[in-house]
């Protein structure tokens, strides 16, 4: 699911590089760096002189990204892994743009180890994502953090896949 | 109530102890609101070979009707299940004595009874009971202890765990620990597939088990308060961790911290006066703190960026034991309760020691051990930081908390995918599983012994 969304993300970023090469398209949408042009639009440009391209989604992806509201995490960690970058890019610039809208990071771990360490692993998570969040320009009385350790599992079992699916945040707009 | 008197064979240095018995037993648990919760039942999986045999012969009865309560039943199922005593079954009995009379020493020695246990349960009136038990050691011949016990109907169950105390204490020199009460959360999956959190509060054997608290969202982290009479814990009803204290007698709670971020891992301080609880704040960072019930004063402990949570008191109060990963994985660690002392790291073997509870005597650290995600029961030792895994077999070993007399610790495992309690005694020689009907349970915690 994930990889088919980055292939898809990558594909699509390839084709508006082909079509649009050189081809700045103005910021109109007010959204900030690395924001979403109009549906039909191509997205790419030019970072100041030349430095690098940024790559933004097309309007399809980004409500693609935006309905996506859970992100993952490994064993023990609050990393944010590489492929959750363009969905909290996504979320993050939507809060900017929307500073009425709150949301509530619910912070979660796996079952394995101390029950009160992992509600200090599942704050640590929400506020990992709260940290990218703010940097893509949400403000900080936009998003509350609660962490439920291991006391609310997505989904039940003692094995990888369960595991996998539990070392989550849930973003839960309000 | 129950009231225990010596029998008129004993001698007076037991009669000092008797009148302390009384004191104890005035504390009796009452009130609790009451619904019968799934009972559990324990059984013994590793240790018994070293059992001592003892046989407790069924009471005998004198009253109208049938007999009002089975106190040998109870008394035996108590020694067996701490594991030190191997009861004989009563149909394996050549005789059944109810008198010292009646007793023939050589019936016991050939079915190899080290000690035997007799008496009798009278009615008196219609609510009140006495009965009257006599200990012996088989080999020698001898009565080693006696007491008579008078109660009410509804505290049959108290009398007949007093008696497993004073035997258990008799013969092991150690407190038994049956007339103490264990709080443990137990989920219920329902048909439209919420769930239930309660609060159950039982016997020591898991017996009349109460809840003592009920909610739709996670319940998590009950602890003792060290007069046994309440509990705090933490809930998610609302939509964010709160501490609660609740006093069992009559229900009624508090919310005493419901702060921005985590409220969580509550611990009585050893004069009840103080909490000691793990507060995240508007940063976000998990530290240690500990807030004055009375004067509602907060004094935080630990600043470290890591997670610092699972406080656990000395026993004199004076420093807090807890869990921090600031070295990387969890360990163990202590820091003073006045202001401004710095933390100092106390368990250094293995990667993952978490979720701290210091033994009575304040010697040992019941820690969940984490190696190579699985997950084990250990003790560290204070003095010297060196671990002792006592559950080398488990895998989601978790939440340890130490009997009252410090010889067995009481935790949470899986089994099946459910969630179950077992206990292993300090020194990893005994182990018990203790089942419930239904339902997952965990998070146990064993209550301190009855105060007057």
């Amino acid at each position: 699911m994930k990889s088919s969304l980055l292939i898809l993300l990558a594909a699509a970023t390839l084709s508006v590089v082909a079509c649009n090469r050189g081809n700045t398209v103005p910021d109109d949408t007010g959204l900030g760096a690395g924001a979403v042009g109009p549906d039909d639009g191509a997205s790419t440009r030019g970072q100041n002189d030349g430095g690098g391209i940024s790559v933004s989604p097309l309007e399809a992806e980004r409500q693609r990204l935006m309905s996506q509201l859970v992100v993952y995490f490994d064993y023990d960690t609050a990393d944010i892994l590489p492929e959750f970058n363009a969905l909290l890019q996504a979320h993050g610039q939507f809060l900017a743009q929307s500073p009425n809208t709150q949301i509530r990071l619910e912070g979660h771990a796996d079952e394995r180890g101390s029950r009160e360490y992992n509600i200090g692993l599942g704050e640590r998570r929400a506020q990992a994502v709260r940290r990218v969040l703010m940097l893509q320009g949400a403000g900080g009385s936009q998003l509350t953090t609660v962490s439920y350790g291991e006391e609310r599992p997505a989904q039940t079992g003692s094995d990888d896949e369960a595991w996998r699916l539990n070392r989550r945040v849930e973003l839960v707009y309000r | 109530m129950v009231r225990a008197v010596e029998s008129n064979e004993t001698t007076a240095s037991r009669r000092r102890r008797s009148l302390a018995l009384l004191g104890m037993v005035a504390a009796a648990w009452a009130g609790l609101a009451t619904v019968a919760e799934a009972q559990l039942n324990i059984t013994i999986t590793e240790g018994r070979e070293r059992a001592v045999p003892i046989a407790v012969v069924p009471f005998g009865w004198q009253g109208s009707g049938a007999p009002a309560f089975d106190v040998a039943g109870v008394v035996s199922s108590d020694l067996g299940s701490s594991g030190r005593f191997a009861p004989l079954a009563p149909r394996d009995m050549v005789s059944r004595p109810t008198q010292a009379s009646q007793v023939n020493f050589q019936d016991w020695r050939v079915l190899d009874a080290d000690y035997l246990v007799i008496g009798t349960l009278n009615e008196d009136a219609p609510d009140s009971f006495t009965a009257t038990f006599q200990l012996f050691d088989v080999l020698r011949g001898e009565s080693l202890t006696g007491f008579r016990l008078q109660s009410g109907r509804a505290d049959l169950r108290k009398a007949a765990h007093r008696i497993s105390d004073m035997i258990f204490q008799e013969l092991t020199g150690i407190p038994g620990v049956f007339s103490t009460q264990i709080a443990y959360i137990s989920e219920e999956r329902r048909p439209d597939n919420t769930k239930l959190f309660r609060l159950i509060v039982s016997d020591a054997d898991g017996e009349n088990a109460q809840r003592v608290a009920e909610s739709m969202q996670p319940l998590l982290s009950p602890a003792w308060s060290p007069d046994a009479r309440r509990l705090a814990y933490v809930s998610f009803e609302g939509g964010n961790s709160g501490v609660y204290v609740q006093t069992l007698r009559t229900g009624t709670r508090e919310r005493v911290s419901g702060r921005t971020g985590v409220n969580s891992s509550p611990t009585f301080s050893p004069d009840g006066r103080m909490l000691a609880l793990t507060l995240s704040r508007d940063a976000g960072n998990l530290d240690i703190h500990t807030l004055d019930l009375s004067t509602q004063v907060l004094r935080q402990l630990t600043t470290d960026e890591a997670i610092d949570s699972e406080a656990s008191w000395a026993p004199d109060g004076r420093s807090i034991y807890f869990m921090s990963d600031r070295a990387g994985g969890p360990q163990v660690y202590r820091v003073g309760t006045e202001a401004g002392q710095r933390a100092q790291r106390i368990s250094f073997e293995g990667v993952y020691n978490a979720r701290p509870r210091l033994s009575p005597d304040g010697n040992l650290i019941a820690v969940v051990n984490g190696e190579n995600n699985r997950y084990h029961i250990g003790v560290v030792e204070v003095a010297n930081g060196r671990l002792t895994v006592l559950t080398p077999n488990g895998r989601f070993d978790e939440s340890p908390s130490f009997a009252p007399n410090g010889v067995q610790i009481i935790y949470a495992t899986k089994e099946n995918g459910r969630g179950v309690l077992a206990s292993v005694s300090t020194d990893g020689r005994i182990k018990t599983q203790i089942a419930s009907v239904a339902g997952d349970v965990r998070e146990p915690v064993w209550g301190p012994f009855p105060r007057p």
